[in-house]
């Protein structure tokens, strides 16, 4: 959906500000629920990765897990559809070729934004603080020089 | 029974603060990433929730001998900061600033049936399966250390 740009002045920066502070506190429990329970760290990269031809015999609670996102996922389309919006700025092809990207680069970088930016920075690791600032740099550089090169589309 | 109850539980708090934070929103995460757009800078508070939610809790969860229904907690490898992790990474922010969707995100917005979502979810869980194939036939293929 197309925002009207001046609608998104100060009245808006403020609540969405509360809003991803509370849902990333959300987030940041339900990684400790996962830590409590199951001893586990709430990487959604090496989760999903690990129901791949599979490493260990431990892939039920990954499972359940991933059907725990669905689930949710399915609560916010029947009653906050507005919170999932599909990028409006990007091609089919766009989409595809970021999707392998995310697939290889986060197997090799071993983690994501939850695994490595979440949980990983809470400990303080020296790695997923490097690995952080390297899917940060990237991220930026990438939306930016679509931005620049492409007038925001692509 | 309650063991897969729980972490179902946590997926689902997880796909809710997701979508409550914004970072369901695609459109939201590109528009983070583009300082020279329409820059919105509000999903950095993301991880400030989240660092410290976790943080918080974290230290008197691992004060226990062992998580309520498992008999360790996950060791977590200690390896250094390497070439592949940096390049892996930024393979990854690559792709996240490309489409707008980290695999989490991605995930929770695959029941919306968006087509980008869908896409983005089926062309990761290739991504990923292309990589473990390739590691397994180098692991393979190298002579014995």
């Amino acid at each position: 959906m197309e925002r009207d740009p001046r609608q998104r002045g100060e009245g808006v920066v403020i609540p969405s500000i509360a809003m991803a502070t509370v849902g990333g506190a959300m987030i940041g429990l339900a990684a400790s629920a996962l830590l409590l329970t199951h001893g586990r760290i709430a990487g959604v990269s090496g989760i999903v990765g690990g129901l791949i031809r599979p490493r260990d015999a431990a892939t039920s609670w990954r499972v359940v897990f991933v059907l725990g996102l669905l689930f949710g996922g399915g609560l916010l389309v029947g009653f906050a559809p507005e919170t999932i919006a599909e990028p409006s700025s990007r091609s089919m092809a766009a989409v595809a070729v970021a999707g392998l990207f995310v697939g290889v680069g986060t197997r090799l970088g071993n983690g994501c934004t939850s695994g490595h930016g979440v949980c990983g920075l809470s400990r303080l690791s020296g790695r997923s603080m490097a690995a952080t600032l390297s899917f940060i740099a990237t991220g930026f550089l990438t939306a930016t020089a679509i931005q620049l090169l492409f007038g925001g589309s692509l | 029974m309650i063991p897969h109850l729980s972490v179902f539980g946590a997926g689902v708090l997880f796909a809710l603060g997701l979508g409550v934070s914004g970072m369901t929103d695609a459109n939201k995460v590109i528009a983070f990433l583009n300082p020279f757009g329409q820059w919105d800078p509000s999903l950095a508070f993301v991880m400030v929730g989240a660092i410290g939610a976790h943080m918080a809790t974290r230290r008197s969860i691992l004060r226990r001998s062992a998580p309520l229904y498992g008999s360790a907690f996950s060791a977590v490898p200690q390896r250094a900061v390497d070439a592949r992790l940096i390049a892996g990474a930024g393979l990854f922010g690559v792709g996240w600033g490309l489409g707008g969707f980290c695999p989490g995100p991605g995930i929770v917005s695959a029941p919306s049936l968006g087509p980008s979502a869908a896409a983005f979810v089926g062309c990761m869980v290739v991504g990923m399966a292309i990589t473990r194939k390739l590691e397994a036939r180098l692991s393979t293929n190298s002579p014995p250390q």
